[in-house]
């Protein structure tokens, strides 16, 4: 493939799914514009975890508690007769805020130490949701949580909900490949790949350490302040400890340190088992089974298997290049 | 002529192990002082005390006569203070050119002006010119895990020049690496020293290679300095050769 086409690729295939995404869902019913909208939700909740796990390199399992606090405020605040648009700017600062602090500890301790502490949080997180019933609404949860409009343009058809979150998730790619361009991103690879030579190559790795934990924990703020309108219904058990769970795994399985990896991973996540439901009771089983298939191939994920194979062609390309170079040395050498 | 690192009398003790037993000297601008001794003497330790991941029991370490012990590598590195590492460390899923940038994209303006800023932080020329300053050039956008042992030592090095610092401290630099990388490597070093004027501090043990290269070395044995001099006189002094170099 020569360098013009394969320039044209990566924008042709871009578009292709952006046409995809806009388009294929008018054909959709009911059920599939909600699955569909789910996608599109839970992707910016696990966009937020690959910052902070995938290109940060730090573990954190309560991203699902993030998902809940924002899909709590914006089920509190809007019943109340909030807008919309005002609860999604509440929870994105609320989950900067609780994300920033969350960050501390991971200045001390790192790893599986890491995991532990962000998994006592989401289980605080959820005792919270279950507990606190003057807030939350306890067990019975908060329900009838109205889909919102805009600038008078109701979004309670199902299409134009799925529309809206189309566009927020389009808006959080594009800041979000700003980011991973930018400084940062190269700063947050360092911190995942070598933190001591970060440091001592001027990155404050203290202060990007509790920025990736506060930009991702925002990012699952505003995927739960989407979740709310969409489902109509908060209640706990929606933002246990399971959902973190699921977000890491679509982080893994789509490729956690790739950009589009959760992307991938968020299909993976939401539209598989729903495909394997004619397995009944035993789609589980096969879902599980081809999971553990897809991470002990590669487990890098999804997007590491394709990743792998342009590594390969450019290896052999490269390893043609020196091989041609070294032998016209020669040539002239002699 | 001024001096630039001062270090008086640091102590660090692992449990009951002084690693580092008093050590005291001074560096001064422009020269490029050899730092050796035998496996254990407290050489690493040494630095990873001066450049603040390790905290001292004891002492004082002082950059241009201001006190910087305790201070954290990040910001002792915006002082114009650089190191590499006994072991490798680049960041092998980078491009050369990236972790040269990586390298010195944290002296360019604010941490918010980055983020908004370009995505080469402004850096790509003089990333360029370093790349051809350690003949690198065939390599710029080669990801750095598929270099050769050698070329990751120089690559390693180049990122310590990135930032343009003033003092340089270099953990074993010609550990691992074949002759002919080697002398690029010296080359480079005395390019460095001479056309910019920086200064360095150099743990090898490769004889020849701080024999050649150094203006002064200090002898550490077991954590403590043993001799410190002109190359000639070190390599003929009797308790050196008794304690590092043999007979």
């Amino acid at each position: 493939m020569n360098a013009k086409a394969r320039n044209l690729l990566v924008p042709s295939a871009l578009a292709i799914v952006a046409l995809f995404l806009i388009f294929a869902p008018l054909t959709f019913h009911r059920y599939g514009l909600y699955i569909s909208s789910q996608w599109a939700v839970m992707t910016i909740a696990a966009i937020g975890l690959n910052l902070t796990l995938g290109y940060a390199g730090q573990v954190s399992l309560a991203q699902g508690a993030f998902v809940g606090i924002g899909a709590y405020s914006a089920a509190i605040l809007t019943t109340h007769g909030w807008p919309l648009i005002a609860a999604i700017a509440l929870a994105l600062v609320l989950c900067f805020a609780i994300g920033w602090l969350l960050g501390y500890p991971a200045l001390r301790v790192q790893h599986h130490y890491l995991a532990f502490v962000t998994l006592a949080f989401s289980t605080l997180a959820f005792l919270v949701f279950r507990n606190e019933s003057w807030l939350t609404g306890g067990t019975e949860g908060i329900d009838s949580v109205p889909r919102p409009s805009l600038f008078g343009f109701s979004l309670a058809p199902h299409l134009r909900y799925y529309y809206f979150c189309l566009f927020v998730l389009a808006l959080v790619t594009l800041a979000t490949l700003g980011l991973v361009r930018s400084p940062w991103g190269r700063a947050f690879i360092a911190l995942r790949e070598n933190p001591i030579r970060a440091m001592s190559l001027g990155v404050d790795t203290r202060r990007y350490i509790l920025m990736a934990f506060a930009i991702g924990s925002a990012l699952g703020g505003l995927s739960g302040a989407l979740y709310a309108p969409l489902v109509g219904l908060v209640e706990p058990p929606a933002f246990a400890l399971t959902l973190s769970f699921d977000l890491l795994m679509m982080v893994i399985v789509g490729g956690a340190g790739y950009f589009i990896g959760p992307f991938v991973g968020a299909m993976i996540a939401v539209l598989l088992p729903d495909w394997l439901r004619f397995l009944d009771r035993y789609y589980l089983i096969l879902y599980a089974l081809l999971v553990m298939a897809l991470l002990i191939y590669s487990p890098t994920g999804l997007v590491g298997v394709a990743d792998r194979f342009f590594i390969r062609r450019r290896t052999k390309a490269a390893s043609t290049a020196r091989a041609a170079l070294s032998a016209s040395m020669e040539s002239e050498g002699a | 002529m001024k001096t630039v690192l001062e270090v008086a009398n640091l102590k660090k003790s692992f449990g009951g192990i002084a690693a580092v037993d008093g050590v005291s000297f001074d560096v001064r601008e422009g020269e490029i002082l050899g730092i050796i001794g035998p496996n254990g003497c407290g050489k690493s330790t040494l630095f990873n005390c001066i450049l603040g991941q390790l905290a001292p029991s004891e002492g004082e370490v002082r950059l241009d006569g201001h006190v910087t012990t305790g201070m954290r590598p990040c910001d002792l590195n915006r002082l114009g203070v650089s190191r590499t590492f006994q072991l490798l460390q680049i960041f092998p899923k980078l491009s050369v050119r990236d972790n040269l940038i990586l390298a010195a994209q944290e002296h360019q303006g604010t941490m918010l002006g980055r983020l908004f800023g370009r995505r080469d932080a402004g850096l790509a020329e003089a990333a360029k010119r370093m790349i051809a300053f350690f003949k690198l050039d065939h390599l710029a956008d080669e990801i750095a895990g598929g270099l050769s042992y050698g070329q990751q030592k120089l690559l390693d090095a180049a990122m310590a020049f990135m930032s343009g610092p003033r003092l340089v401290l270099l953990d074993e630099p010609a550990g691992g690496v074949n002759l002919t990388m080697l002398a690029n490597l010296k080359d480079r070093l005395k390019a460095f020293n001479e056309e910019r004027g920086a200064t360095f501090v150099v743990i090898e043990h490769n004889m020849d290679f701080v024999m050649s290269l150094c203006s002064r070395v200090l002898v550490l044995a077991e954590g403590k300095v043993l001799a410190e001099g002109l190359p000639t006189d070190v390599r003929a002094n009797p308790a050196v050769i008794e304690a590092y170099l043999g007979h």
